[in-house]
């Protein structure tokens, strides 16, 4: 049974506030007239070299190296970003180089 | 002084103002252009998945607006079409979006001194956001707090429009789109590679690949993401002394 549009506001607005709240906390927890402590400051500084990392494997996690293709056209395409972005360090060259470069892969040559 | 020259003044002082927003818009535009081929594609995708869900444009399009957070917005459609368990939504929303956290820690001290604008920095804080502004080099005539609003804004409007477009349209859309999802995967691989080159100690860059790729492999791709940002954690932690200590050295 399809659930009410009350029932279905309630769960939209659960997921707004839980947002929110994952969101927002850091901010309330540590405010700018108290001082931070040390080891939220340490984290605060290390922790998005290894944040970002984690991005690209999140992105990643459903490639199946085991099967498929074995995550080759990821393999090419992201030593497309890396070599594009070492040579000439444009941004926007790097990502369009390499996402065109995974299309044509996915599309053209691995057909699976 | 006369009247003359006190309204000259004013719309000099209103021209500096509104030429510092432009300045700032500039500078954030060229940033935001991967976000918006990423956003629209995926934005659309979710438009297309709520409309063939069974909901009208108006869910995509509040949705998108209110929560702003995509891969959560995906998982909500499932919430909706299930039984009604406000209680176990919220809990998934913590898991699924616990990585924010780590973004506000970050972003602490740069997200201050913005006056107003801070509140919407935080609520439009998705991945692609964060990642931008933690990283651009933002040039020192152009207005960070501005800067930061606008790569939020643009973000927002482009995940928001595409879903929309996509709740209205979905049907008929009929192009092969197919592999566009990358623009994300590219985008996240510059931005560590720009991390990469700032900074002068990569444990923590290796650590982030490391410790993600061991957790996608022992749990698994629906549940890796909490046990991985845990071990990061008592990773950064545990290498505290010794990272600081070699900070004096430097």
């Amino acid at each position: 049974m399809r659930m009410s549009l009350l029932q279905q506001i309630i769960i939209i607005g659960t997921v707004v506030l839980g947002t929110m709240i994952t969101r927002f906390l850091p901010f309330l927890l540590f405010p700018g007239g108290k001082e931070t402590p040390a080891l939220v400051q340490y984290l605060g500084k290390y922790l998005p070299a290894a944040v970002f990392g984690l991005l690209i494997v999140y992105c990643l996690k459903d490639v199946s190296v085991f099967s498929g293709n074995h995550g080759l056209p990821e393999v090419i395409s992201i030593a497309v970003v890396v070599l594009l972005h070492r040579w000439k360090r444009q941004m926007l060259l790097s990502i369009a180089g390499g996402t065109m470069c995974y299309m044509l892969l996915v599309q053209m040559v691995f057909r699976v | 002084m006369t009247t003359d020259s006190l309204t000259s003044l004013n719309e000099k002082k209103e021209g500096k103002a509104s030429g510092t927003k432009r300045k700032a818009l500039q500078a954030a535009f060229p940033y935001t252009l991967p976000i918006f081929a990423g956003f629209w594609f995926l934005g659309l995708t979710y438009g297309v998945y709520m409309n063939a869900s069974g909901f009208s444009f108006w869910y995509p399009m509040l949705m998108s607006l209110t929560i702003f957070a995509g891969s959560m917005e995906f998982v909500t459609v499932n919430f909706l079409l299930g039984a009604f368990d406000p209680l176990q939504a919220l809990l998934m929303t913590f898991m699924i979006n616990a990585r924010h956290l780590f973004y506000g820690i970050s972003m602490l001290d740069k997200y201050r001194g913005t006056g107003w604008k801070r509140i919407y920095l935080i609520f439009g804080m998705c991945d692609e956001s964060f990642s931008i502004n933690y990283t651009a080099d933002i040039p020192e005539n152009v207005d960070r707090g501005w800067f930061m609003f606008f790569v939020t804004l643009l973000n927002h409007f482009y995940w928001f429009s595409g879903a929309t477009l996509g709740g209205i349209f979905g049907s008929l859309i009929h192009f092969n789109t197919k592999g566009l999802s990358f623009v994300m995967t590219a985008m996240f691989t510059v931005i560590f590679m720009e991390q990469w080159m700032k900074e002068k100690n990569h444990t923590s860059s290796l650590l982030g690949i490391g410790i993600s790729v061991t957790c996608l492999l022992v749990f698994g791709s629906e549940k890796f993401m909490i046990p991985a940002m845990i071990a990061i954690l008592i990773f950064l932690a545990a290498l505290r002394k010794p990272f600081e200590s070699g900070e004096e050295k430097i």
